[in-house]
Order: C-alpha cells, then structure tokens, then sequence
C-alpha cells in the first residue's frame, strides 16, 4: 500500500470517524452526569432525517442543522423526562428512543416525500461542502503529483466539511469545560455523589437535564452531519448503529474527551478500511471482512471484561436520584 | 400495604392504560401523515384476526415473539435486562441450519427435537460470555449483550456467504430435507376436520411456544430455583445473606433466557423459511422486550402480550399493503408500549396509586387501639 493510498484510508477514517465522535461526547457528558443514554443512535437517526428533510425542501444545510438539533433535543427531553422526573428505567427509555427513531423516520418519511422511505437527494447549498484550507490542491491529479507533505496537508487535513473541524475542537472544549469549569465539576460531582450536590444546595434535577440537553445538540448535530456532509440525504436505518459504537468507543475511552478521540478515529479506522477493502489477505490467513464489522464491538466487550484495564462507569450512573426525606 | 394500589390494579391497569396511551399517541401519527386512524384499525382487525389466513400469520408471529418475550422475562426476574435477544435469536438459527442441513433426520418429530436442543444450546452460549462477564467481571450486561447482538449479525452474514452458502446469488443455506417440515396448522387442524388456511406459516412449533410458558410459569414460581431467582433479582444482598451464590443465579437466569430466545429459530428457520436467511431474526428479540414489558414478565401476560404483538404485526403487514403506511409504525407502536410499560412507568403509576388512596374506605385505616380510645375518651 503506498503512501497515498494511506493517506485516502486516513481521510476517509476521520470523516467516519466525525458522527461517533460527536456521539460520543454527547453520551460523554450524559453518563459523566449519571444518565446512561443508549439512545445515541435514535437521537442521530432523528437528527439525520429531519436535517435532510429540511435541507431538501428548503436548500439550506443550516435549517438542516437546527431541524437536525431540534429533534434530537425532543428526545432528549422525553429521555430527561423518564429519566429524571419520573426516575424510570434510563435504559429502556433508550432502547424505546431508538426503536421510536427507526419507525418514526420512516413512516414520515414515506408520507413526505413517497421514496420508499428516504428523503430525496440533496443538492449543492443542502450539503456541507468541503472547505479547502489555504493553498491546498483541490483536483487529485495534482495531489498524486506533489510532495508527501503536500499530499498530507491537502488530502488528509484540508477539504472535510465543517462538522469534521468542529469535532476535532469539541475535543478540547469537552475535556475543558468538564475539568476546568464550575459547571464541569458539579456535573461529574451529579454522575459520582448526587446527594454530596444536593447537600451543598446544587440542583441535581437541573444538571442532569443540562446534560442530556448538551447530549441532545451533539447527537443532533452528529446525526446531521451524517445525512448532509457524510451523506447526500437520508436513509432508512442510515445510522447503521453509529450510536452504539460511539457508546462502545465511550466505554473504551473510559469516559475521557481525549482517550474518545482516540477510540473513535480507530473505530473510524476500522469502518474505513472495511469500506475500501472487502476481506483481507494477511497472507497466512485472509481476514473476511466481517471480523471488521465485528471489531469495535470486539474490542468493547474485552475492555468491559477488564482483561485491559478496567473501565469503570460513573458510580451514580443509572441510578435516579431519590432526595431523601 | 396501606400506601400502595390492590395487585389487580398494578397487573391489569398499569399496562392497560399505558397501552390505550401507546394506541392514541400512533392514532395521533396516522392522523398526522393524512390517514384515517379508525379505517386503520378496521383494516388491522380485518388484515390479522378476519380468516384463518390473517390467524395464521398472527399466530405465527406471536409464537416468535413468546419465546423472545419470556427470554426477556425470565431475566427480569433476576434483574437482568438482556437485550441479546435478537444475537441470540440469530445463533439459534445456526445451530438449527446445522444440525437440519449435516445430518439426515428420517421425521419431523425426531428434527424438532434435534432443532429444539441445539437453538436452544447455541442460544444459551450466546448468553453465556455475557452472563459470565456479568457475574464474575461486573461487565454491565446491557452494554455486553447489545454487543453481542452485532458481532451475531457479523457471524451470520459471515456463515451465509462463506461456509453455509448454498450456490446462487443469495447468502442463504440451501433448504432443509423435505423430512424436517413441520406440520403447520392446516395439517394439524384437518386432522380432526377443521378447515385453515395452508398458505399461513403457522406450525407445531406454537405448542411448543404455549408449553414454554406453562413450563416456565412452573419453574419461576413451583420451584426452589425459580424462588432463587425472584430472591436474587429483589435483593441481591439479602439473597447473597441467605446462601444463595449470585454467579449461579445470573449464569443460570441468563442461560435459560438465551435458550429460550435460541428456541424462536425453530419456528422462523425450521418452520417457515426452511433454511437460514440473513437478518432472520426480524428485530423479533428486541419486541420480546416490549413482550415483557407488556405482560409484566409473567408468563401468562407474556402470552398475552404475544398475541397482541402477533395481531400488530400481521395488522400492519396489511397496513403497508393497502394504505400508504410504512409496516416501520409497528416499530413506532412497540416504542410507545416499551416507553409507556417500561420507562414512563411511573408517570401511569403515580397518579393512579393517588386515586386509589383518595378513594380508600375509611376501615383501612389501622384500628384504633388503647391508646387512641382513651384520647377519644379524653375529648
């Protein structure tokens, strides 16, 4: 494999990477504040069709985007709701959230636009175009021509759609505004000892939800990104279960911004190359690529187990705070 | 027990009034996409419940979905939610492919048999590493089962074009002997004179569903294991104070969920299809958790709850035919009822437990005793 062709599996791993990193920090801060949230997926998927919705009829990638974060948030608010008012089960809020999405999108989509589920493709001004950063080659035979420093600036770091940048500075904003802030440390504080907050006069009701509205603009803003930058347009099932390897990533980053950015470009990674090659000759055996597929869950599942280093969730997480009286 | 509602209320109330909300919020989505919710239902009832057709399938997806509904269940008892189902579900079709396509089986009972103990045993597998990683590791077993569903998805499609493929364009298994067909309830029911539709894919496989409940009724509340698991999933530390070993408990609970869930594929591999098809399961593993839910995770609710699910699922095949309604609303309507039963419980319970104590009769009341009469006394 040469460099180039390196190069072209790297850009393609960091566009899939984009939507599960940003998934991935929604759930950052709703698990951190102790409200698991499975419902990644169904959020995204909302978000996904209502934002290529939008974009369709109206021609505007940016009504896309608040179409896309406006319904994330409308199930954001049903999980809060479940979840924190009425101290239901987070879990099966979730998994009710996610089949609420896979159903909903379709049946709305059918009546809106009669294409069997699917919103009609989206052209220039509904999409995110690449931006090309300064001085970098836009036409692939000049890049093929250039030095491997050119080739890495213009292939791999120029030319994604602004989601991708965005991504990449959440990381430090997240890592920041949980471990430097105020805010930051009574929202860990909710997701370890809920009743240490609630004794210093803190509103534990308020910070949750805070949280799983912070998680609902993500998943909004990840689940539109998918649709109109990753994507011309929505559909059925496009998520594909994004939600749930971002979750996967969430654990093997043992809920840190920074080990997420880590988890998520490898899980990119891997759906990048598994997109590009089918299976793998290794010359000994050939890898088929459904042990790709398989991989990030793989993975998962040894982390969980704890045989490489243990990840352990929030301690309140879960849990629905009872005041006690 | 004076601050809480009658046990009737809770098992038939609860879920009836989360139910009526799940069927007037998807009335409200009917509505909103220009059809006639009411034409709907009549379509429904007509569709699933109106011939011996529409009963066939009904019955056949409600089989699917008690085996799927009481795995659920039987893991709630030990507070275990296991999502695993729908990999479960997909295993236990391989283990069935298996045995049905490598070793010739003379008759139908002796591959029923056969088909029954090696869903049932791969499903069990499949539930096993994440039992274990739950008891012994304190692997969070929704997260581990959820996993487990993908990578059963990645095996089966890697089984259906590399090892199992029958020749064609298709990733399938070639068709099981034609001695391995069960008898579906047109065969079953012209034995003593009953005429049904031949064309449904309902089977043998629904006595075995039926008996299923009835032996797990048995097992969850005749038996000292099922008394075991009830413990274990009320109080894990009062269960562990009274010498019962948690490690059994969730192994145990998790292995008869996953054996059950397996056991679904003989009715879609064995009795319908006849051979394995990719995504078989049908997303029937994840409605068992609405099953469940539903039925309060009582076998014979769960029954119930399958019957119902059977007839949505029929009902909105027809829907997809004959109105321009997507069959994806069914998956909207086990949304609502998983909401409803399951995560927005409390919202239905709070306000009814408040009605049931306002309208208390007054002898509820503790009697009075020594003390108060003599106060009364006093005044």
């Amino acid at each position: 494999m040469d460099f180039l062709t390196t190069l072209q599996v790297l850009d393609s791993s960091l566009r899939q990477a984009t939507p599960l990193l940003i998934a991935c920090l929604a759930g950052l801060f709703s698990e951190r504040a102790g409200i698991f949230d499975i419902g990644l997926e169904g959020k995204m998927l909302v978000a996904a069709f209502l934002s290529a919705a939008v974009a369709a009829v109206t021609g505007s990638v940016w009504l896309g985007l608040l179409a896309g974060i406006g319904a994330s948030l409308v199930f954001s608010a049903i999980h809060g709701l479940a979840s924190i008012t009425f101290r239901g089960n987070q879990l099966i809020s979730g998994v009710a959230l996610n089949f609420l999405a896979a159903g909903l999108t379709v049946v709305i989509a059918q009546s809106w636009f009669a294409q069997g589920g699917r919103t009609p493709q989206l052209m220039a001004g509904g999409r995110f175009e690449p931006i090309i950063l300064p001085g970098a080659l836009t036409s692939s035979s000049d890049i093929a021509q250039a030095g491997p420093l050119m080739q890495l600036y213009s292939e791999l770091i120029s030319g994604h759609g602004l989601p991708v940048y965005v991504a990449l500075a959440l990381v430090p904003l997240t890592w920041w505004a949980l471990f430097r802030t105020r805010f930051g440390l009574r929202l860990r504080a909710v997701g370890e000892a809920p009743e240490a907050v609630d004794t210093a006069g803190i509103s534990v009701v308020g910070l949750r939800f805070a949280a799983v509205v912070i998680a609902g603009v993500l998943c909004g803003i990840a689940g539109a990104y998918l649709a109109t930058g990753l994507q011309a347009g929505f559909t059925k099932d496009m998520t594909a279960g994004r939600g749930y390897i971002a979750l996967a990533a969430l654990i093997f980053a043992k809920w840190r911004p920074w080990y997420a950015l880590g988890a998520c470009l490898l899980f990119g990674f891997l759906q990048a190359v598994a997109i590009r090659f089918q299976n793998i000759d290794l010359g000994v055996v050939e890898v088929p690529v459904q042990v790709m597929d398989a991989l990030p869950y793989i993975l998962t599942v040894v982390i969980l187990a704890g045989f490489v280093g243990r990840a352990i969730p929030p301690r309140a997480g879960g849990e629905p705070y009872v005041k006690e009286r | 027990m004076t601050d809480r509602m009658p046990a009737w209320a809770d098992a038939i109330l609860v879920p009836l009034i989360s139910l009526i909300l799940a069927a007037i919020f998807s009335a409200i989505v009917i509505a909103a996409i220009g059809e006639n919710p009411l034409e709907a239902l009549e379509l429904m009832i007509e569709g699933a419940l109106g011939s011996t057709y529409g009963w066939g399938y009904t019955l056949y997806y409600a089989t699917n979905f008690m085996f799927t509904g009481l795995a659920v269940a039987i893991a709630f008892h030990a507070r275990m939610f296991n999502i695993g189902g729908e990999g479960q579900v997909l295993v236990g079709g391989l283990g069935v492919a298996i045995i049905l396509l490598y070793l010739p089986l003379p008759h139908w009972t002796v591959a029923l048999v056969a088909a029954m103990l090696m869903a049932a045993a791969f499903g069990a597998a499949w539930a096993a590493i994440p039992a274990y990683l739950q008891a012994k590791r304190g692997s969070h077993i929704v997260i581990t089962t959820i996993m487990f569903n993908f990578i059963a998805a990645a095996l089966l499609n890697w089984a259906l074009v590399g090892p199992l493929k029958a020749p064609g364009q298709e990733p399938a298994t070639p068709r099981f002997a034609d001695s391995t067909h069960l008898p579906t309830l047109h065969d079953v029911f012209s034995v003593i004179g009953i005429d049904w539709s031949s064309a449904a894919p309902a089977n043998v496989t629904l006595f075995v569903a039926v008996a299923a409940c009835i032996g797990l009724w048995a097992l969850i509340w005749r038996t000292r294991l099922g008394y075991e698991i009830r413990a274990f999933g009320s109080s894990e530390p009062a269960a562990r104070y009274a010498g019962i070993n948690p490690t059994r408990i969730i192994m145990v609970s998790m292995l008869i969920s996953g054996g059950l869930a397996g056991c679904m594929a003989i009715n879609n591999v064995q009795g319908e299809a006849e051979r394995l098809v990719l995504n078989a399961a049908e997303g029937a593993g994840f409605i068992g958790i609405a099953v469940a839910l539903m039925g309060r995770s009582h076998p014979f609710g769960v029954f119930l709850a399958a019957l119902l699910f059977g007839f949505l699922y029929q009902g909105g095949a027809e829907l997809a035919l004959w109105m321009n309604i997507q069959r994806e609303l069914i998956v909207v309507i086990q949304a609502l009822v998983i909401l409803f039963t399951g995560a927005l419980d409390n919202m239905i319970r709070m306000p009814l437990e408040r009605i049931f104590l306002t309208f208390r009769r007054r002898p509820d009341v503790p009697k009075p005793d020594r003390k108060s009469t003599s106060a009364e006394a006093a005044e």
